[in-house]
């Protein structure tokens, strides 16, 4: 019998209506009970800098925990490009219905059209609540806000501050949650991990962490917890994700009886920066923007190793303009990736590990002069020109895909709180928002919409409905969970392995690049499946002790790290061999039309498979919630 | 490429430290700083030694947590770099390369080249907001920013808050991140209300964290990775004099 | 004394200070440079000062005050300065730096013995007793005269010399800084009001070093009438 109860929770009524109408309904705390409740919220970025200032403002006590120095470390400040709304300040037909569908069809239609509008709706208030805190965002000479298109859309939505939208937006969220860190509403615990959730009772109270400077494993409790611990990219081992992000904490939940929802959906970004040796410890993402000008290529022969300047032009494959004529190298993010795989892996790929592409703007600076070209990308290839030391104006970028976002994560319903009572999920930890596939400049806008708009409402709702007590966190459970914790850690000291986690993880990142990355396969996720349980055996048998738990030691947490990644990626196999479609980021072999493109299963898998962990060495159950879309009409994605 | 390395190693923050020597060979010049240090480190831990302790993340220069001085130099030889930014292409083959923590009484020493740089959060603590609660903001463009002045803003803004500045400066003054802040809050006009009380508030808890005082040598925006300028100093000179004055809020 | 204020206030202190130092600076050279004139002008300014000593006193007062505040400031933030930063590093790159910036205190304390030497030699007549008695035709004390002997002296000439050229240094950082730290420059500005700074600090070294160079070089010699004793 499983306690997994997939119940979205979706309040009746029309579309449009239905936040209004939860807003309506939902009970509330009063002040003077609020100041009794305590909420702690594991992650200070975009997500949880915003839902911990924001829940301290109305007046509940918030234990904020970080594995960074500071909250203002969090990989959010990051992303580069800008957040939508649906402002139509451009007066370009924009709507929240606008941005509402277009994020269910960039999603491939695996989304939920509920909890999706209302982001929509929720955008607009974000770009106010940010310019109030003193964002600078960029401005036309009137003054006004200024918008950029992004990512293919037909409208002009995004808001930006330069290149560091994603900086601006969390110093933003960050100077708000330090405003509540002064007045003590807020308490912060940095360099703490968490490393297990509490259950008591059925819901979720407290959580077990780890003091990343002495060691120490300590208790917290509350009368929630709610998780904003970014996506588990870093399951590939090279991502665009900081070197800290992991999965660890959602991984906790999900084995604390937590489902997961849609782990195979990972989102890979084509204009990375290609690794340029073994050395290579992550990737950086450069903007998609290039693609406007620059014109992508191989060479036509397997291996040929000549400098780009000496294959001519008849020996070249721009492969993206041959298969994708209309669109060309601006394919979308999926389908450019993929192809990029493609060529590699026949063996045509360039720079000196043969993972890249060339993105040559030699015609671009002949038509419009190297001028205009540098006041278009300058910057950009400044900073490529920078890592790999060749000038982009005389040769051609290198590029290669590289995984950037998770849309998987944590279940949740339209409270954003999972299965377990009184665990809520936040930001890029949930699943809830973007289906198959993100639009670029959404990540922010939904790291802030569950954040600042959202989850204070929810998680008040949900305190109001339940009975709420003073649990200190030295009960039986909170004692049990520590000892698990200590004796998790302790299973790492006692071998005499000689392997390092890194060289693990790297093992661990190319499996899982090639047979659940850009292209998936039965026969490559069956193999990954029988693989990956060996190769955690390995690592629990080769690997170094990591030594000293009462001192920093990155050792230790990488190996702790390292673990849950093991057991996650086993996940993450079973829901892309199990979603037997393609659709989206998540590409099957087996499904794709004549032309190449991902061919979805409609009949069969508009749904959300959510995992239930049975055990480490027994396959997770799966669940099936349904998505029902009433509102929009599912259609077929063609980029001919 | 072989290098020599000569690294700074304390065990903990009551401790004393010393120079330690390592080879790190067969890098290759397309490594980062901090690569090299991996590579290092995964010498030290296949051995069973302790790593390396040192503080990084995003390695694309935006966070901040980076913070060494190589060669003499807060973040390394390199202008407008982090050092997750610097590889070893700037260096020669066989050459030696001391790398130490940012050095500072406000930036106790936690283990190796980790420094605990809490008091910077602090002094945004201080006042480095607006009191904006959510809900309620008006509309984005009610308040038209002409685009030089949201343009100056976000020059300010672009402090990823590395403590650079702090290394660098003689005095171990942490003049020029606080003038970010301020200046930023103090240009636009959603910063106007608590203009006075801020930069009041922040220079207190800057010069009660025992930062040292401004004494204009520029050393600080010289290795500030986002090359934020001296005028911001003077700018909040200018904040703090304002605040003296009668009736400034 | 310890100064439990903002560091800025401090900074501001001292640089109050310094522009009274840079004041009198000025007003020194006014006399100074009357050596071009030959005696007379100089050594009636001087009757002058002897005739009203209220003048005199309260300006040596004046002098000596700030010239103290100042040493007491300097003292004081270079102990907080030292407290913040009490560990070099062991490989050290000024960057861009200047000199001038780096060496304030050491320049200073070589700038404060010279002015102990400078009073006992001019002032008060302790080094060179016979040369503070010499007389001019009017019957006063001759100034002029005891400048133009001391300097035709290389050793001393020398020291002065010495000491100008790193008074000069230390007001070029502290006349080009002083604007930052009162908060008047802009990134625009900033640039043509530094080398202000530094134009005022060259003027005054060129102004102070020229009267021993000229001496020594007998551009400037003694009236007839006066022997070298």
């Amino acid at each position: 019998m499983s306690n997994v109860q997939l119940d979205a929770k979706i309040p009746d009524g029309p579309l449009e209506k239905k936040w209004d109408r939860y807003q309506a309904d939902m009970k509330l705390v009063s002040p003077k009970n609020k100041r009794k409740c305590r909420v702690i919220v594991v992650g200070t970025g975009l997500a949880g800098a915003s839902a911990a200032a924001s829940l301290a403002e109305q007046g509940y006590h918030v234990e904020a925990f970080t594995f960074h120095d500071s909250p203002r470390r969090a990989h959010s400040i990051a992303a580069q490009g800008g957040i939508n709304a649906a402002k139509n300040y451009q007066n370009d037909g924009d709507s929240v219905w606008r941005l509402f569908h277009d994020t269910i069809k960039g999603g491939d239609f695996r989304s939920r059209e509920a909890n999706v509008y209302r982001l929509a709706q929720v955008s607009n208030h974000i770009i106010d609540q940010c310019v109030a805190q003193g964002v600078p965002f960029a401005r036309e000479y009137g003054g006004q806000l200024a918008n950029r298109s992004f990512g293919g859309a037909q409208v002009s939505r995004t808001f930006y501050c330069r290149g560091q939208t994603g900086q601006q937006l969390l110093l933003g969220a960050y100077s708000s949650l330090s405003r509540q860190i002064a007045t003590g509403q807020v308490r912060q615990h940095t360099r703490m991990e968490m490393l297990d959730l509490v259950i008591v009772d059925g819901r979720a109270r407290g959580i077990v962490t780890r003091n990343l400077v002495t060691g120490e494993i300590k208790s917290h409790a509350a009368d929630a917890v709610v998780l904003a611990t970014g996506g588990y990219s870093n399951v590939y081992y090279l991502s665009t994700n900081a070197k800290a992000c992991n999965v660890t904490a959602a991984f906790r939940a999900y084995k604390r009886g937590a489902a997961l929802a849609n782990p195979c959906f990972t989102q890979i970004h084509p204009t990375c920066v290609p690794a340029s040796g073994d050395h290579q410890s992550k990737l950086t993402l450069m903007s998609e923007s290039l693609r406007n000008d620059g014109r992508i290529w191989v060479p036509k022969k397997q291996g040929d190793k000549r400098p780009a300047h000496e294959i001519p032009a008849a020996e070249r494959d721009y492969y993206l303009e041959r298969k994708y004529p209309s669109f060309g190298n601006l394919a979308p993010r999926d389908i450019s990736s993929r192809s990029a795989k493609e060529v590699c892996d026949e063996g045509r790929g360039v720079g000196p590990t043969g993972r890249g592409v060339y993105l040559d703007f030699a015609d671009a600076i002949d038509q419009f002069g190297q001028e205009t070209i540098r006041q278009r990308y300058g910057n950009l290839f400044d900073m490529y020109s920078h890592i790999t030391a060749e000038d982009p104006y005389t040769t051609p970028m290198r590029i290669y895909p590289a995984p950037h976002y998770t849309m998987g994560g944590l279940w949740v319903d339209y409270n954003l709180m999972s299965n377990v009572p009184g665990l809520f999920v936040i930001g890029e930890a949930n699943f809830s928002d973007h289906g198959a596939n993100r639009l670029g400049a959404s990540a922010l806008m939904q790291g802030l919409a569950d954040g600042y708009f959202i989850l204070p409402y929810t998680l008040g709702d949900y305190l109001a409905r339940t009975q709420r007590d003073q649990l200190t966190p030295d009960g039986a459970e909170f004692k049990q969970t520590e000892t698990e914790t200590k004796a998790h850690i302790q299973r790492f000291q006692t071998g005499s392995g000689k392997r390092t986690a890194t060289s693990f993880h790297r093992e661990l990142g190319e499996l899982m690049i090639e047979a659940c990355g850009m292209s998936r396969s039965a026969e490559g996720l069956q193999g990954a499946l029988e693989r990956i349980p060996q190769l955690r055996e390995e690592f629990y048998q080769d690997i170094v002790p990591p030594g000293k738990e009462d001192n920093v030691n990155s050792a230790l947490e990488h190996v702790g790290r390292l673990a849950d990644f093991f057991e996650f990626a086993e996940v993450m196999c079973h829901d892309a061999l199990t979603r037997d479609e393609s659709c989206g980021a998540h590409f099957r072999a087996e499904h794709q039309t004549e032309q190449g493109e991902a061919k979805r299963n409609d009949q069969d898998y508009c749904n959300v498979s959510a995992w239930e962990h049975t055990g480490v060495d027994s396959p997770p159950q799966l669940h099936i919630e349904p998505l029902k879309l009433e509102t929009v009409k599912l259609a077929v994605r063609n980029y001919k | 490429m072989h290098l020599t390395l000569h690294v700074w190693r304390q065990n903990g923050p009551d401790q004393s430290g010393q120079m330690v020597t390592y080879p790190a060979r067969n890098l290759s010049p397309d490594m980062s700083v901090l690569e090299m240090l991996d590579h290092v480190n995964e010498q030290l831990i296949a051995d069973g030694d302790e790593p390396i302790a040192f503080d990084h993340d995003c390695r694309e220069g935006i966070c901040g947590s980076c913070s060494m001085v190589v060669n003499g130099l807060p973040h390394g030889p390199q202008k407008a770099s982090t050092t997750c930014q610097i590889f070893l292409r700037n260096f020669r083959d066989g050459d030696d390369i001391y790398i130490e923590p940012f050095r500072a009484t406000a930036f106790p020493i936690m283990k190796d080249l980790m420094v605990d740089r809490s008091a910077l959060d602090r002094i945004i603590q201080a006042g480095g907001y607006v009191s904006a609660n959510t809900g309620g903001a008006p509309d984005g463009n009610a308040l038209p920013i002409p685009q030089h002045t949201a343009e100056a803003a976000m020059d300010a803004a672009a402090c990823i808050g590395c403590g650079a500045c702090v290394a660098a400066c003689k005095n171990a003054s942490a003049m020029l991140f606080t003038a970010a802040k301020v200046s930023q809050l103090a240009t636009l006009p959603q910063g106007e209300a608590e203009r006075g009380e801020r930069a009041r508030r922040m220079i207190a808890q800057m010069d009660q964290e025992m930062f040292g005082g401004c004494t204009n040598q520029g050393a600080c925006s010289a290795v500030c990775p986002k090359e934020i300028g001296l005028e911001w100093i003077a700018k909040l000179n200018r904040e703090h004099i304002r605040s003296k004055l009668p009736q400034a809020t | 004394m310890n100064l439990n204020r903002t560091n800025i206030v401090l900074a501001a202190a001292l640089l109050i200070v310094v522009i009274s130092s840079l004041f009198i600076q000025t007003d020194h050279s006014r006399p100074n440079l009357q050596i071009y004139l030959g005696p007379e002008p100089l050594n009636a300014y001087a009757k002058f000062l002897k005739s009203t000593p209220l003048v005199l006193w309260g300006a040596r007062f004046g002098l000596l005050a700030i010239f103290g505040l100042h040493l007491l400031l300097a003292v004081n933030l270079k102990r907080q300065n030292r407290r913040a930063r009490p560990q070099n590093y062991v490989v050290n790159d000024p960057v861009e730096t200047t000199l001038a910036s780096r060496t304030m205190m050491s320049s200073g304390i070589v700038i404060l013995a010279f002015v102990i030497y400078h009073l006992a030699h001019f002032t008060l007549g302790v080094t060179n007793p016979a040369l503070h008695e010499l007389v001019d035709s009017a019957g006063r004390h001759d100034v002029y005269s005891m400048v133009v002997l001391s300097f035709q002296n290389p050793y001393v000439s020398a020291t002065y010399i010495f000491a100008m050229l790193l008074l000069g240094l230390h007001l070029s950082h502290a006349a080009a800084s002083i604007w930052q730290t009162f908060g008047i420059t802009s990134s625009r500005s900033r640039t043509w009001i530094h080398n202000l700074g530094w134009g005022i600090a060259a003027i005054l070294t060129l102004g102070n070093i020229s009267i021993p160079i000229s001496i020594l070089l007998g551009l400037v010699g003694l009236p007839e009438e006066v022997t070298a004793p």
